[in-house]
């Protein structure tokens, strides 16, 4: 396929660029390739299967991790191939047609990224991605404005270089409030509003979160920042062409994009930079005086080109994906869920982005997943932190528990994946689940303290799971359990309660909020409360009492 | 000419594409070696052995939250004191997974004195860990040494047997 696309895509340069140019091109290249490379075997790739990093596989794996990076449409390189090809101008070149047309492509790219975001073209700067553009936004407003304004508010969850651009501030005597977001991952407006100081120079909150998918209240958190008079900068980078973004609405004095998550190139992003009321910024790089200063460096014209019709097809196709999207991701969860029990989805189920599932297996370690699921590409959290042994930090800001922070995977649904590739990644996730959890010391015990509840204290407890769930949960003849719906959380951790007092041993703390434990009528209650409740249960499990307890008990039975 | 010229432009891509990333891959360290994909992919000697049988030692080392928790079990005969069977079962790693499996197969038909000896670092060198799974190595050393020593306790005791019917009960 890449060939034949290839092979279009030159076809339509060729009859647009004069034939001289593009022969010479060709020669050059040819000579350089055989100049450069002796035909090399496959380091890695043969007709047998892949071995790469001591991981042998049948074929290339498929590919659901577009929050990592998406691959380039089609159509983008199409758009693209021209300006690598015959028209290289310097789009800063004034004196010939080389670079005027470059320039004109820049600018035409330039409105179409502006037309997706609801801006003014004047109000585009270029950048490497999001990375340079949040660096700049960050310390360029910051160091601007620095003799009046010493604070930033951001979030616990914002992306890396958010967050190091922020540290860099602290470094240098600027005061910065990291706002804690809730178990559901979003920002709670009244912290916001507390943590405003006359002296808050730049609230930075992202739009769409990177590892958990959930959706920031833009609108609100604009309003706020409307009241108060401070600019709001927002990393967009994993919203742009996946949700509405209008800098309007939003009410957003920067903004960051990237060209690599919206399938185009990558090596190229934009920051939005708001005109009325004028927001200014440090420069970050010196020197020819490009972009309006802020940004100096020759524009790479393919990588912008891309980007402007990546933001141009995103427009048009945004409904259609995001249907598309949705149904993809119901289908893997749904899949999921009717296989295996214990699936949590980490971040608010409503508000959030589609195409980015992020779940937690209970008792299965993250990382021997994805060790097992060679098949699949997926991340157990953001690629920058993947390397790291650390739990995910944004799954410990919406307070997972760290053994659950462990257990994530985050599948990433795309433009181009299909449901033959939904479905044998849900087989292949469910097949190393149900094998992980054969191996796992941890859902050996729940399993044996759940039948010791059952058979020992005479309760009627199903060793369903996660929770306690009643034979009456359990519809017969589906096979199937209404998964906690009618589970009386209240009643569960009343019960808990009362066990654990009965063997003395509520009077420790980490039992005491066991019976804190309220149930709301609130469905996400429900969850957290199970979660709890299971995970008092593990502590209970993994621990001397049990053992001691369990020891006690059995002393008793053969004593009588 | 011009399946010529495009299959000229895909070659180079492709070639670009090598220079760049091997290189790379040479720096890299490799990231599991075979031996641990060997023990994840097969683990040897999966499975639980009944807690309460007074042949049986158990070690249970680590804490979820670190994301590493590994059982070991041995079954020892009681005349000989020699190890003639053992279990596992981890939640952790892939390296977690395989040091544990390598430290079942390798306590098996040894004396308990003798599996004392057996040092991490083995471990680590028979899988290849990288410096930041040595922790699983060491892990699957404490589980050994806590299976020992949680059957000389038992032994020293000899209080439970008459309970193992009950706890098999308890298990199921």
């Amino acid at each position: 396929m890449a060939s034949k696309l290839l092979a279009s895509t030159l076809r339509q340069t060729l009859t647009k660029a004069t034939a001289y140019s593009v022969t010479r091109q060709f020669s050059t290249a040819a000579a350089v390739s055989v100049a450069a490379a002796a035909p090399a075997p496959d380091s890695y790739e043969d007709p047998n299967g892949i071995i790469m990093k001591g991981v042998k596989i049948a074929g290339r794996p498929l590919y659901l991790d577009m929050q990592a990076t998406t691959p380039v449409d089609p159509r983008v390189l199409d758009a693209m191939l021209p300006f690598f090809l015959s028209r290289y101008g310097n789009p800063h070149s004034r004196t010939h047609l080389f670079g005027w047309e470059s320039d004109l492509a820049v600018e035409n790219a330039r409105s179409q990224i502006s037309d997706l975001i609801g801006a003014s073209p004047k109000e585009i700067i270029f950048t490497s991605g999001a990375t340079e553009s949040n660096n700049i936004s960050i310390k360029g407003v910051m160091h601007f404005y620095k003799d009046k304004k010493r604070h930033v508010i951001t979030t616990q969850t914002e992306h890396k270089c958010v967050l190091d651009s922020c540290r860099h501030l602290q470094q240098e005597g600027f005061e910065i409030t990291y706002l804690p977001v809730g178990s559901d991952g979003i920002v709670d407006l009244k912290e916001l509003r507390a943590a405003i100081r006359p002296d808050t120079g730049l609230i930075s909150i992202m739009a769409v979160n990177n590892e958990i998918g959930v959706i920031q209240p833009m609108e609100e958190i604009g309003e706020i920042c409307k009241e108060f008079k401070i600019p709001f900068h927002t990393d967009a980078a994993q919203a742009l062409g996946k949700i509405p973004v209008d800098v309007e609405k939003w009410n957003v004095s920067l903004m960051s994009l990237s060209g690599h998550k919206i399938y185009g190139p990558k090596g190229v992003g934009a920051l939005y930079l708001r005109r009325r009321p004028r927001i200014r910024v440090e420069p970050l790089i010196n020197g020819g005086g490009q972009e309006r200063g802020l940004r100096s460096g020759t524009l790479p014209t393919p990588l912008i080109v891309g980007f402007g019709s990546a933001c141009e097809i995103a427009k048009k196709e945004m409904d259609y994906d995001h249907k598309r999207i949705m149904a993809l991701q119901d289908r893997l969860l749904n899949g999921i869920r009717e296989k295996i029990d214990g699936v949590v989805i980490n971040g608010s189920v409503e508000r959030r982005y589609a195409g980015n599932l992020n779940l937690s297996f209970a008792y299965v370690e993250g990382e021997s997943l994805l060790m097992g699921l060679k098949e699949v590409a997926v991340s157990s959290g953001s690629a920058c932190t993947s390397a790291s042994l650390e739990p995910s930090y944004v799954l410990r800001a919406l307070g997972v528990d760290e053994d659950m922070a462990h257990t994530s995977i985050r599948f990433g649904i795309g433009r181009f994946s299909t449901e033959a590739e939904i479905d044998r990644a849900v087989e292949l996730t469910v097949k190393q689940v149900v094998k992980l959890r054969e191996m796992s010391p941890l859902y050996e015990m729940f399993f044996f303290l759940l039948s010791l509840l059952t058979e020992k204290e005479g309760v009627n407890v199903w060793p369903g799971f996660p929770c306690l769930v009643t034979p009456e949960a359990y519809d017969w003849e589906n096979n199937n359990f209404h998964l906690f719906d009618r589970v009386e959380a209240d009643a569960a951790s009343a019960f808990i309660a009362l066990w654990l007092e009965k063997y003395n041993l509520s009077s420790q703390s980490q039992y005491e909020d066991v019976q804190q434990l309220k149930w709301n009528g609130d469905k996400q209650m429900v969850a957290s409360v199970r979660n709890e409740v299971c995970k008092r249960l593990l502590i209970f499990a993994l621990s001397e009492e049990a053992y001691l307890f369990h020891r006690r008990r059995i002393a008793e039975s053969s004593h009588k | 000419m011009l399946r010529l010229a495009s299959k000229r432009v895909l070659g180079l891509a492709t070639r670009d594409g090598q220079s760049v990333s091997r290189p790379a891959q040479a720096v890299l360290p490799r990231f599991y070696h075979e031996n641990v994909i060997d023990h994840y992919n097969n683990p040897r000697n999966v499975g639980s052995f009944d807690k309460n049988d007074p042949t049986i030692g158990t070690g249970l080392v680590g804490a979820p939250a670190c994301g590493d928790v590994m059982k070991l079990q041995i079954k020892v005969d009681e005349k000989s004191g020699q190890i003639v069977d053992a279990r596992f079962k981890t939640f952790g790693c892939g390296s977690a997974i395989a040091s544990s499996s390598v430290a079942t197969e390798w306590v098996k038909g040894k004396q308990m004195q003798e599996v004392l000896t057996i040092k991490n670092t083995e471990i680590a060198k028979h899988l290849s860990l990288p410096p930041v799974k040595l922790h699983c190595s060491m892990l699957a050393e404490d589980a050994i040494k806590a299976a020992v020593k949680d059957y000389e306790a038992k032994r020293s005791k000899g209080t439970i047997p008459e309970a193992a019917p009950v706890e098999k009960a308890a298990d199921a």
